[in-house]
């Protein structure tokens, strides 16, 4: 009977990250819009064009190999599966007694490396200038991710997100500095890693300053529909780690009743339109660095994240 | 016995005065660097502040409140003349090797910590970190003086020193008033002897990149 439950919340979780998903990037699209003064497309212009994008046809590149046609899908496959190991609204997933926070990072880095591979398989300019800075990028933000999760799992003692979350709702954390220093890295961290204002700009096509954009620039039709489903994906993920990990407050745990899945849903709902909202002002607060800064904004995150984790062995003993 | 969030806001505090030292080290603007050694004393000041009430100490809300009046506000107010006057208040200083720099710091205070740790084994919790986060302080402060070509950085790295010594001498229960007075005033005549010392180099030399000292004690740049 457990397991059934907990197989019905995975499943549950499967699909309600998939759905709302291209919903959140919407919200941030539309109230960016709304904060420079504009109409701003509609809350479900991102669904309208993933299903445009199904519809049409695929134009491949003659040099274009099998990597270039099987990267979406290996993409939006390893960002789906880390997206559904984080406890959004229910803790007590089957698939999270399997995999912890570290293999979501490990799943993350595939998706990147494979993005990467497919940005150069064509052999365009833009192509390889987008994987070298992506590669940039990654050098540094990995590591800083990695500190983060250090942090939090010596202090809770599990790399297990349920019990991290169940941690981070007792009493026994109290105010400590190294979580603070650990957030920052991690907001730091995941605006880098989905290609956000301070280091990518996801609405431009300008060449000179693109990132993810330069990657996918020869992608067309349902492959070009997989990648930006896995981008939108993986915004979402990076918001559930962040509150999961930082407000676990109103996540479901197992054996509990309908009610509190279903007030688990709506804590996670306002959790998600609250930091749609902060993104937003963010972003349109602050402008966008070069590409060469890009290396001490990621180096002071991981300089947080190492920090973090020093200060903690100075810290009382929990 | 003191209460665990007593303790935590103590640590907070604390490290967050290791962070602001990180700041230092960045800063790589005249006006940015003298505003973050600001933020620096205050941060100091609230620590020390701090741990009068849970230490029930009164007479180190003295030391706090020298710490804010001469080095929260004096002494950034002063720098400020000074960079005007000897017209380097919007150059740019070249730090060389900011990665480096950082890792450097990072070591520093993993090398403080394991220092401090164990030979404080016997000592309360709070006079522990106080240690280890006050050595990490005064060696990121050395080592801003020896990776700084512009002397006025160079000062600043040695005022930030004089913090960690302050939240060190707080955490061993205090130290007596006549010292910190004296302390205090020394920094004061220390400043006004550095600053003196600018001009005098300014006018000698017409910089105060110390690196073009080097050349006149015939060593090779």
């Amino acid at each position: 009977m457990a397991i059934a439950l907990a197989l019905g919340v995975q499943l549950v979780q499967l699909t309600l990250v998939l759905v709302l998903a291209p919903l959140l990037t919407g919200l941030v699209r539309k109230l960016k819009a709304h904060l420079v003064g504009r109409q701003g497309p509609p809350l479900l212009q991102p669904y309208r064009e993933l299903a445009r994008l199904l519809r049409k046809d695929v134009v491949l590149a003659e040099s274009a190999s099998w990597l270039f046609r099987a990267a979406p899908y290996l993409i939006f496959a390893t960002t789906w599966v880390a997206a559904a190991l984080v406890p959004t609204f229910a803790a007590g997933l089957v698939f999270g007694y399997a995999a912890d926070v570290i293999a979501i990072v490990a799943l993350l880095g595939a998706a990147r490396f494979v993005l990467a591979l497919a940005g150069l398989d064509v052999g365009t300019s833009f192509g390889g200038i987008g994987s070298s800075r992506e590669m940039m990028i990654a050098s540094l933000a990995e590591p800083a991710m990695l500190m983060v999760v250090f942090t939090v799992a010596l202090l809770a003692g599990s790399t297990q997100l349920s019990s991290i979350a169940a941690f981070m709702q007792g009493a026994g954390v109290g105010l400590r500095v190294s979580l603070a220093m650990a957030l920052v890295a991690l907001v730091m961290v995941a605006l880098a890693e989905n290609a956000r204002i301070p280091v990518d700009n996801p609405a431009t096509h300008l060449e000179l300053t693109m990132v993810h954009e330069a990657m996918i620039l020869e992608y067309s039709g349902r492959h070009l529909a997989m990648i930006e489903l896995a981008s939108f994906v993986k915004l979402l993920l990076y918001v559930s780690i962040i509150a999961c990990v930082f407000a676990p407050w109103g996540i479901a745990v197992s054996g509990q009743g309908l009610a509190a899945y279903l007030a688990g849903l709506a804590a996670y709902a306002g959790k998600l339109a609250l930091c749609g909202f902060l993104l937003a002002v963010f972003e349109t607060a602050i402008a966008k660095m070069r590409v060469f800064r890009v290396s001490d904004f990621l180096g002071a995150a991981l300089m947080l994240g190492v920090l973090a984790t020093l200060l903690l062995f100075v810290s009382r003993v929990a | 016995m003191i209460a665990p969030l007593a303790l935590d806001i103590a640590h907070l505090f604390a490290g967050g005065l290791v962070l602001v030292s990180f700041m230092l080290l960045y800063q790589d603007r005249m006006t940015g660097l003298i505003n973050t050694f600001a933020l620096h004393a205050l941060v100091v000041s609230l620590s020390v502040a701090w741990q009068a009430y849970i230490q029930h100490a009164p007479h180190l809300y003295i030391t706090a409140a020298i710490a804010l009046g001469i080095k929260a506000m004096v002494i950034p107010i002063a720098l400020h003349r000074i960079i005007v006057r000897l017209g380097i208040h919007r150059t740019i200083e070249p730090v060389v090797g900011i990665g480096l720099t950082m890792l450097a710091g990072i070591g520093l205070i993993a090398l403080s910590i394991m220092v401090m740790l164990p030979i404080t084994a016997q000592a309360g919790t709070l006079a522990r970190e106080d240690l280890s986060f006050a050595l990490s302080v005064i060696l990121l402060g050395l080592l801003m003086m020896i990776s700084r070509r512009n002397a006025v950085s160079q000062v600043i790295g040695f005022l930030s020193i004089e913090n960690g010594l302050i939240l060190a001498a707080t955490g061993a229960k205090g130290m007596p008033l006549v010292v910190e007075i004296s302390v205090a005033f020394s920094i004061l005549v220390a400043l006004i002897v550095i600053g003196i010392f600018l001009f005098r180099i300014r006018e000698r030399f017409e910089t105060v990149d110390i690196h073009r000292l080097h050349e006149h004690r015939g060593e090779q740049p």
